[in-house]
C-alpha cells in the first residue's frame, strides 16, 4: 500500500490492526470511508476526506446556544447531537437561580467557544467552559468547513492558522466540529484562504500556496501582522 | 403492427444481450446536501443527495442504538413523457422502501445512534430500471458525505426478451417484454440486497439471469468506485 493512497469504501488494506474509518472482516482490514489511508506500524486507518463531525471528549467546538432551561444551556455543535452546558460549568460565581435570569450570561444564539467534557454511550454531551481558551465569542463572522478538513486549517502545530492571522490581523478561532470564528479588518481574505484550504486541502505543499497567496492579496510581507499577533 | 425486439441478434437499440447502456456516473454534484451522486444509465438520469447524520425529526422515531436511514425516492413530473403528477404515490412510496433495504446492509447505523440520514433520491428522467439507477445514485451519494460502509452497492437490471435472456432492459424491451428482474448487489459478500421481478421464469432461467445481472452489476461497481476516485484524483 502506498503512503496516503485515495481509498473508497470496500477496498482492501491488508492485514494489522485495525483503526478509525476501516473495519475488519475475516482478518482483513477494508476501508469503511472514502478518504486517505495511511499505516503507522501495524496501524492502518483512514483520514475522511468529508463527513460529518463526531464529538469526543476534550474536543474544543464553537457552538451556538439554542435553549434555555432551568440551570442549563442546551448548545448546537454542529453535530447529530446537542451539548449541554450547565451552569456550573459555565460561571464561577455564585448564582441564585430564583433571581437571576441566566440570559445575563449566554441568551439565545450566542456563541461560544466550549470543549466537550465528556460523551456518553448513549451520546449525551457535556460541556464545559473550564478551560483558558473558552469564551462567549463577541462579533465575527463564522464560516462552516468539512470538520475532516480542521487539521489542515489549523496546520502543524497551528502554523496554518497563525499564518493567515498574521497576514490578515484576524482574530481566527478553529472549532473541532468545523465551525471558525473570524474577526478582524481583513475577513474576507482570511475567510478566502480558509475555503481555498478546505477546497484543495489534499495536494501538497499547502502552505508554501496560502502564504504566496496572502503575500500577493496583502502586497506584502509579513510584517503587516506579527503585532497583532495575540 | 408489431415490431420485433431483436433483429440479427441484437436489440432495438444496437446493444448485444449482455451490454448495458452507456453509463456517466459523479460524486459530489450538489452544493448544499452533505453528500451527492448522479448516474445515467442510457437515458435513465438519478440524482442523489444525503444529509445527516442528523437529529432525528419527529423525536419518536430515534432509535438508542443505532442511526435510522429515511429515504425518499421520486419522479420529476417532467421525468416522464406524460406528465407525471408530483407527490407521493403507491408506486414511489415501495420504491423508497426497496431501495432503503437495499442500501442497510452496507451501512455502519450503529456508530451514529439517535440519529438520522435523510437520503433523497430523485428521478430526472426515466426510461426503465430508476430505481436502479437511483440506487447507483445514492451509493454514490453516501460514500461522498463520509458515512461509513462495508461495500458500495451496484445495481442493474435483467429481463426476458422475446425468450432470450438479456442485461439492463431499457424502453420497449421494459413495456413489451416478458420479465423485468431488477436487483442490487453487494460484491464484498456476493449477497443479493433487492430482487424484484416482473413476469415469470423458469429456475433454469434465472439462475443465468442473476449470473448475468451479477457481471452487470461489478461494470456499474466500476463505475461508481471510477466517480469517487476522479472526484479528488483530477489534479
Amino acid at each position: 500500500m502506498a503512503e496516503r493512497e485515495l481509498v473508497i469504501p470496500g477496498d482492501m488494506l491488508g492485514e494489522g490492526i485495525s483503526g478509525s474509518g476501516t473495519y475488519m472482516e475475516n482478518g482483513k482490514i477494508f476501508a469503511s470511508v472514502l478518504g486517505l489511508a495511511e499505516r503507522r506500524d501495524k496501524l492502518i486507518f483512514v483520514i475522511p476526506l468529508n463527513g460529518i463531525y463526531s464529538p469526543k471528549t476534550g474536543d474544543g467546538v464553537i457552538g451556538k446556544i439554542e435553549d434555555i432551561a432551568f440551570s442549563h444551556w442546551i448548545v448546537n455543535i454542529n453535530a447529530p447531537y446537542s451539548g449541554v452546558l450547565p451552569l456550573n460549568e459555565a460561571v464561577t460565581d455564585f448564582v441564585d437561580l430564583t433571581k437571576t435570569d441566566l440570559t445575563k450570561y449566554f441568551n439565545y444564539d450566542d456563541i461560544i467557544f466550549v470543549k466537550i467534557s465528556n460523551v456518553t454511550k448513549t451520546k449525551s454531551i457535556q460541556l464545559t467552559m473550564k478551560d483558558r481558551k473558552c469564551r462567549k465569542l463577541y462579533g465575527g463572522r463564522l464560516i462552516k468547513i468539512t470538520p475532516a478538513k480542521v487539521p489542515r486549517i489549523i496546520g502543524k502545530g497551528g502554523s496554518m492558522v497563525e499564518l493567515i492571522k498574521n497576514h490578515t490581523g484576524c482574530q481566527i478561532v478553529v472549532g473541532q466540529n468545523g465551525i471558525v470564528w473570524i474577526k478582524g479588518e481583513k475577513e474576507d481574505l482570511a475567510i478566502e484562504a480558509i475555503q481555498y484550504i478546505e477546497e484543495k486541502s489534499h495536494i501538497t505543499g499547502l502552505t508554501d500556496k496560502i502564504k504566496e497567496m496572502l503575500e500577493k492579496k496583502t502586497g506584502k510581507g509579513d510584517e503587516n501582522g506579527t503585532k497583532i499577533n495575540s | 403492427m408489431e415490431q420485433k425486439l431483436i433483429v440479427d441478434g441484437k436489440r432495438i437499440d444496437g446493444r448485444t444481450f449482455d451490454q448495458l447502456r452507456p453509463m456517466e456516473a459523479r460524486a459530489g454534484i450538489l452544493k448544499n446536501a452533505d453528500g451527492s451522486g448522479y448516474f445515467r444509465l442510457g437515458r435513465t438520469i438519478a440524482i442523489a443527495g444525503i444529509f445527516g447524520p442528523r437529529q432525528v425529526h419527529p423525536r419518536h422515531m430515534e432509535e438508542a442504538e443505532a442511526a435510522i436511514l429515511k429515504c425518499r425516492y421520486n419522479m420529476a413530473s417532467f421525468s416522464t413523457t406524460e406528465r407525471n403528477r408530483p407527490g407521493p404515490s403507491r408506486r414511489s412510496k415501495e420504491i423508497s422502501k426497496v431501495i432503503r433495504e437495499a442500501l442497510m446492509p452496507v451501512l455502519f447505523l450503529e456508530e451514529f445512534p439517535k440519529s438520522a440520514i435523510d437520503l433523497h433520491v430523485e428521478i430526472l428522467q426515466a426510461d426503465a430500471s430508476t430505481r436502479c439507477a437511483g440506487i447507483n445514485a445514492a451509493s454514490i451519494a453516501l460514500a461522498d458525505a463520509g458515512i461509513p460502509m462495508r461495500d458500495l452497492i451496484a445495481s442493474c437490471s435483467v429481463g426476458v426478451v422475446e425468450g432470450q435472456i438479456m442485461l439492463d432492459i431499457a424502453g420497449k424491451e421494459d413495456t413489451e417484454g416478458d420479465v423485468d428482474l431488477p436487483i442490487a448487489y453487494y460484491p464484498k459478500r456476493d449477497l443479493i440486497t433487492l430482487l424484484q421481478m416482473d413476469g415469470m421464469v423458469t429456475r433454469e432461467q434465472l439462475k443465468q439471469l442473476l449470473e448475468l445481472a451479477k457481471k452487470g452489476a461489478m461494470q456499474v461497481y466500476e463505475a461508481q468506485r471510477q466517480a469517487l476516485r476522479s472526484k479528488y484524483l483530477e489534479e
